[in-house]
């Protein structure tokens, strides 16, 4: 019940605010956003990482084709949660900050937005992870191509969402055939996925299932070369958008790794490994050379986050404890990073006149604060010891580093890369000559009121990453577990 | 002396035909009263009357499982159940003609008066267990609507439209009748329990030349009535032709006949020469889907997007009936409500803004009323979304039910390929959407401004005028429909499942 009150709410509170007058749907919005943030920092307090999964709500949706409205919270979804409610959260309120055109539309889609995620991170039942996560693109779509930027925003947000449904529509036809297929003679089809679990399919049908599962999360990430929606997709949205739909909604592709593919296919997990390392391989790579090339700032994340990514998809796919759990922490790492990134980036570019790192360069003048929480944003991105990023590369790597030797060596120069991209980031923006349109202004306090936040929560977390790796451990294990066992 | 016993007549399994017939015939005579009051209000009031008390008789029947006319028709469940469909797209058609142009210049009782024989026709076509009574209900709901595409007659296309249907669903009926010719010779039969057991005698595969012909000429027939690629290419310059309440009508209730009769004469006469048609049937779904999305493409008529998006639509809907099996026919019945109301959404909008804009069905006439119309908006949105199969809609729920049925009847592929179409599908879905909510609104409409834009006041015969509340409420309601069915779609599964029932002797 709480989970239902949990993912319900931001769209209840975004349809009612989108009725009220002008002056207060918006703060009602954030309102609703930070009541989400409030439950899911009680649902962590209330955790119980001995009982499995808990608060379960199972409720028959549509009998006819055997789904169910299941959620549940364990240690897998338990931090992502709140980091969505987070995210959501940070933008809600610095999008209150800026005045829009039609704004209770604004709200209501983008508090659409995140029930969507939310459905998608505790859905216990194939058939409504998948319908969340179809459903989680439309408001973004929406809120790219009606409050977005650019000229060509349109078309941009299309290739977007044509792209990303593209992956999500085949994972459609995979995940009925895997509830249809895996029962055989007599059971009742069920899309739960502990039922998934016990029923194996075979070999040759797990392959065909998970290569199609994977085009879609892969696409989401997005992982190289599944990235080519990106560049014109992140540069088409607002910024305090782009912040959740970077730190948050990529997540969820990642996360559909560990929560679905990895027990329902452990065989064809484990005959694909190789595969879906070099491809981790190849996008950390790809991403760190974009990232230190390109010179516009939010491709800068955005190419950061292909490599991050890759790290990511690294420790799921090692197939061991260690990487898993790396991975999930990272997962929650980079979220926490991002958010904050492209909301400072969006500072820098009303200070700079522009978001080319070329026009910027001098802003940490006469802002010292600003500069302060950049650069811990900045060192937690390249995974400087003592971050909470750090442990989750280096949780990775170990893991990687047992199953597979020699991608692990390559896949460390990659954490040389992103210290170079993100200390170029940093410093040409802040330091170096002063831009010719730059103006060094400190940051004011709307603008405090959310990054301070986000920033303490990162160095809370770079003090005591125990709190998500205790509470994710039994999950981590038990869900891997079955691919694991493949490959011993 | 011999009694003079006529034969039994089962006046309450006929009772919804006879409704829809003596309703037709009523509204005509009643359309020949002076008044014009009689004429533009009590006319279509009629013809909702008589449309509401055949919906009524048929919900009356519901249970009933019978036979009439010597085994000509059958009425049970599914027969009633798509019955009723065609009978509400029927209704929301009447709404939408209400203050429409066509009525008035073909005359208001003629055109009601076609309107429901054409659904009385649909009406014999789903319950068509005989050769015969197919043929007569094709023809029956085909001649009127040939009639109705050219009801707008100062208006060349609509002319043309009607001029190139009847031409083209003249050589679709001679085929059809060829083949059903063939394949009385072949079996010996005209009715499909008769046929579907000379079948089964047969034993193995049929490799009998003639009636594999015949089979192949009837597939032909009934596809270009659903069109199904190849043989769609009328669609879109009917579409775009016709009168839009008309076009809404032929996209809806035809459709829905003509898979109720693809249903009673596959899955019923031919069901045990499945494995020889299913392939074939398999193979025209994916052709219909490609050519159907990739069609639609680049439109910039609304019509003739939706035309092409309903090509595509049907090859979705073939994959239930790819499968020959109940789950299949309970997906295909259940889509087709779905495809129902979320078509009558946009329909409805279009309908509106043609009106309220005088740019015809351009996309133009949609731009920008995210921020003025949201009564419009919105259920065009949703109808958008909702074609493309998003979750939290009704086509959401009726893809997963046709993808359900295909992989459960070993057509996986097929599945695939209704995803990756639905894909494609977005691209132009998408783009109405974008129109809406992404571009603002024209400064001036064209029409008053003496046709700044492009060509479209040409074809539209009268200025801007007001909408019509009826049109802007079945917009809404068709739109909240969507929804509703999307997230609670079990009565109507139930429905479905009862419809489906009527197929016992299928897995």
């Amino acid at each position: 019940m709480p989970l239902s009150i949990l993912i319900w709410l931001p769209a209840a509170i975004g349809l009612v605010a989108a009725l009220l007058p002008r002056s207060i749907g918006p703060r009602l919005a954030a309102l609703g956003t930070l009541g989400a943030l409030g439950i899911a920092i009680g649902l962590i307090a209330d955790y119980d990482p001995s009982s499995g999964l808990q608060h379960v709500t199972d409720e028959t949706w549509i009998a006819d084709l055997g789904i169910h409205y299941k959620l549940g919270l364990d240690g897998l979804n338990l931090f992502l949660v709140a980091l969505t409610t987070l995210g959501f959260a940070a933008a809600a309120v610095a999008a209150n900050f800026r005045t829009w055109e039609r704004s209770r539309l604004f709200y209501f889609h983008l508090l659409l937005g995140e029930t969507a995620v939310l459905g998608a991170f505790l859905a216990q039942d194939l058939a409504l992870f998948v319908a969340f996560f179809d459903l989680m693109l439309i408001p973004f779509y929406f809120l790219a191509g009606q409050w977005g930027e650019g000229e060509n925003r349109v078309a941009a947000v299309t290739k977007l969402v044509v792209y990303t449904f593209v992956g999500s529509l085949l994972m459609l036809a995979a995940a009925i055939a895997t509830g249809v297929m895996s029962a055989t003679d007599g059971q009742e089809v069920s899309f739960a996925l502990s039922d998934l679990r016990e029923r194996t399919l075979g070999e040759g049908t797990q392959q065909w299932l998970f290569l199609l599962f994977a085009a879609a999360f892969l696409v989401k990430m997005p992982a190289f070369p599944l990235h080519g929606w990106m560049p014109d997709g992140y540069r088409a949205m607002p910024i305090e958008v782009l912040a959740v739909f970077s730190g948050v909604l990529s997540k969820v592709g990642a996360y559909g790794f560990l929560r679905i593919v990895l027990p329902t296919f452990p065989d064809a997990s484990a005959h694909f490994q190789e595969l879906m390392l070099i491809l981790a391989v190849v996008s950390i790579l790809y991403g760190s050379a974009m990232a230190f090339t390109t010179t516009n700032a939010r491709l800068v994340v955005g190419y950061s986050s292909v490599a991050q990514l890759g790290f990511i998809t690294l420790g799921i796919f090692a197939l061991n404890d260690q990487g898993a759990q790396g991975a999930l922490l990272q997962m929650i790492n980079h979220g926490l990073v991002v958010i904050p990134l492209f909301l400072i980036i969006g500072l820098l570019a009303r200070r700079a006149g522009s978001e080319d790192l070329r026009d910027m360069g001098g802003i940490a003048f006469r802002a010292p604060v600003l500069a302060t929480l950049f650069l811990i944003v900045a060192l937690a991105t390249l995974a400087m010891p003592g971050s909470s990023n750090f442990v989750g590369e280096f949780l990775i790597l170990l893991g990687v580093f047992e199953s597979k030797m020699a991608i692990a060596f390559v896949a460390s120069i990659g954490i040389a890369l992103a210290a170079v991209y993100g200390l170029r980031l940093f410093i040409r923006a802040m330091h170096n000559r002063k831009g010719a349109a730059v103006e060094s202004r400190e940051i004011a306090l709307s603008d405090a009121v959310v990054l301070v936040p986000l920033v303490a929560v990162i160095l809370f977390f770079a003090v005591y990453p125990q709190l998500a790796l205790s509470r994710g451990e039994d999950s981590v294990v038990s869900t891997i577990a079955p691919a694991v066992e493949v490959t011993r | 002396m011999i009694a003079a016993t006529g034969p039994h007549i089962d006046v309450e399994a006929l009772s919804p035909l006879l409704a829809l017939t003596g309703g037709g015939l009523i509204v005509l005579l009643i359309g020949l009263l002076r008044p014009r009051v009689v004429r533009e209000v009590l006319v279509p009031l009629l013809s909702l009357v008589a449309l509401g008390a055949a919906l009524g008789l048929s919900i009356w029947q519901w249970d009933t499982d019978t036979e009439i006319i010597a085994g000509a028709l059958r009425v049970d469940t599914l027969a009633l159940a798509l019955t009723g469909l065609v009978i509400v797209s029927a209704m929301v058609t009447v709404l939408l003609s209400w203050r429409a142009v066509a009525p008035r210049e073909a005359a208001h009782g003629e055109y009601y008066a076609m309107l429901l024989v054409s659904a009385a026709g649909m009406s014999v076509l789903v319950q068509a267990q005989n050769l015969v009574s197919l043929f007569i209900g094709f023809e029956l709901l085909s001649i009127p609507l040939y009639v109705l595409c050219a009801t707008e007659m100062r208006r060349a296309s609509s002319l043309e439209a009607g001029l190139k249907y009847l031409i083209i669903g003249s050589v679709g009926s001679a085929t059809l009748l060829y083949g059903l010719a063939l394949i009385y010779g072949a079996t010996g039969s005209t009715d499909f329990a008769t046929i579907g057991e000379s079948l089964n005698a047969a034993g193995g595969p049929v490799r009998d030349p003639l009636f594999l012909t015949g089979l192949a000429l009837a597939v032909v027939g009934l596809a270009f009535k659903a069109s199904v690629a190849p043989f769609h290419q009328w669609t879109p310059d009917a579409y775009e032709g016709a009168p839009t309440p008309v076009t809404a009508f032929m996209a809806t209730a035809t459709k829905v006949a003509a898979f109720g009769v693809l249903i009673r004469f596959f899955d019923v006469a031919l069901i045990n020469a499945q494995p020889d048609w299913a392939p074939a049937l398999a193979a025209l779904a994916t052709i219909t889907i490609v050519v159907g999305n990739v069609g639609a493409i680049g439109q910039t008529s609304l019509k003739r997007l939706l035309a092409w998006s309903s090509v595509a639509q049907a090859g979705y809907i073939m994959a239930g009936i790819v499968v020959g099996t109940q789950h299949g026919i309970e997906a295909t019945a259940f889509y087709l409500a779905a495809y129902l109301v979320m078509n009558m959404a946009a329909f409805a909008v279009i309908v509106a803004r043609a009106r309220e804009t005088g740019l015809g069905d351009a996309i133009q006439s949609v731009e920008g009323i995210g921020a003025t119309k949201p009564l419009l908006a919105w259920p065009m949105t949703i109808a958008m979304l909702g074609l493309a199969g998003i979750p939290g809609t009704a086509g959401f729920v009726g893809k997963f039910f046709l993808i359900d049925a295909a992989v459960d009847g070993d057509y996986a592929w097929l599945g695939i390929v209704i995803v990756l179409g639905s894909a494609v599908s977005l691209v132009y879905y998408l783009k109405v959407i974008a129109a809406m909510w992404m571009r603002p609104q024209p400064r001036s409409v064209p029409a008053l401004a003496g046709g700044a834009l492009d060509e479209p006041p040409a074809d539209a015969p009268v200025g801007p005028r007001a909408a019509g509340w009826e049109v802007t409420a079945v917009a809404v309601v068709c739109g909240l429909a969507t929804i509703v069915l999307g997230i609670v779609p079990g009565p109507v599964f139930d429905l479905a499942g009862d419809a489906a029932s009527a197929m016992s002797h299928l897995f």
